[in-house]
């Protein structure tokens, strides 16, 4: 069976390299994707919709309808973890870590025992982590607020530079991660928690697919963003640039809320209670 | 660009993808898994996609490792193939 997968991959790469050969040279200015398509986008991206960065524009006006199905695409992915790995019956695990806090002494308590579930003397800490974090914590706490200033000029900037709304949620999910990991997943969840992550994937979303139906509404083709013009007070060409803005907030938001959803279900096995 | 540099890096994206299949610890296979993204990323950037380089280095390298990383450590490190 190995010695047949062998055969197969060493088949299957050498008809790829086969398919290669024939694929034009790299920056080939005679190939046909820089003969047709690429010079039309390169000399009326800005007299269509005043972007400078030409890949934004193509990503979220010219085939703005495929990158609300790759936002989409991630939506489904999110969702559908929830479904195969969410425990949905309660279940409460084996035993529980406390630490009495004036005086550092770590308890275990067994299934079925009395938790110090809400006094201020104990708190709860993570079965595979007992050693203090100090380090860990105070570090998290000075560089989560930059990750996600980063993460919001990266989405917002993305008119400009490189970035847009898959990289800034990308990032701005990484620095709720980052905490989760930093102090604890329960702290985590109650600062954002399941629902809300699951209604703002659903939101960013939303709004990308009405801002599509809104240009329909004004008697224009869907995500045709210069029918929006009256609601900014600008001219077509502007608006264009501002409904690009409004789509990449949404995709940001719902891949920002896909990524933390994916953490906490993964670093939890589905029981949203004892992470990393 | 620089072609040693280039051909550094594309022996390195090679190196490590064949690595990241091969080794027996899942977790290793995930670090392994996050430097090629990054050695990928590196080489979209050489060759001027700045856009693809930044998704590269977000997803591939930094938020998939991290869920990488996560699922091996709540199922099994070892593999047996």
């Amino acid at each position: 069976m190995r010695i047949t997968g062998l055969i197969l991959f060493v088949l299957m790469g050498c008809l790829l390299f086969y398919g290669v050969l024939d694929f034009p040279v790299w920056g080939d200015p005679l190939s046909p994707a820089s003969s047709h398509l690429s010079p039309y986008y390169i000399e009326h991206t800005m007299a269509d919709t005043s972007v400078p960065n030409i890949v934004t524009s193509v990503l979220a006006d010219y085939r703005g309808y495929d990158t609300m199905f790759e936002t989409i695409v991630i939506f489904t992915a999110g969702i559908i973890c929830i479904f195969i790995l969410k425990t949905f019956k309660a279940t409460r695990s084996e035993s529980r870590k406390y630490r009495h806090i004036p005086t550092g002494i770590t308890l275990r308590i067994e299934k079925g025992g009395k938790t110090p579930e809400d006094s201020d003397h104990f708190e709860r800490i993570d079965s595979v982590w007992i050693p203090y974090d100090l380090v860990i914590r105070t570090t998290c706490r000075m560089v989560i607020p930059f990750i996600q200033v980063f993460a919001l000029y990266v989405i917002a900037h993305g008119h400009h530079s490189p970035g847009g709304g898959f990289q800034g949620g990308v990032i701005l999910g990484a620095s709720l991660v980052l905490f989760a990991i930093g102090f604890n997943l329960r702290l985590a969840i109650s600062q954002v928690g399941e629902k809300i992550t699951v209604f703002m994937c659903a939101l960013g979303v939303f709004i990308y697919a009405g801002t599509g139906i809104m240009c329909m509404f004004l008697k224009s083709n869907f995500l045709d963003y210069s029918a929006l013009a009256p609601f900014w007070g600008t001219d077509p060409v502007t608006a264009r640039s501002h409904g690009i803005l409004i789509v990449e907030i949404g995709v940001g938001m719902a891949v920002m809320a896909v990524m933390i959803l994916l953490y906490y279900t993964l670093a939890s096995a589905g029981k949203y209670d004892e992470g990393l | 660009m620089i072609w040693q540099i280039e051909l550094i890096i594309l022996i390195l994206v090679v190196l490590f993808g064949i690595g990241a299949l091969a080794i027996r610890d899942l977790l290793g296979a995930a670090i392994l898994f996050g430097a090629y993204s990054f050695m990928l990323c590196l080489l979209w950037a050489i060759m001027g996609a700045v856009d693809v380089a930044f998704t590269e280095a977000s997803v591939g390298a930094g938020i998939s490792t991290v869920l990488f990383v996560s699922a091996v450590l709540r199922t099994t490190r070892r593999t047996d193939n």
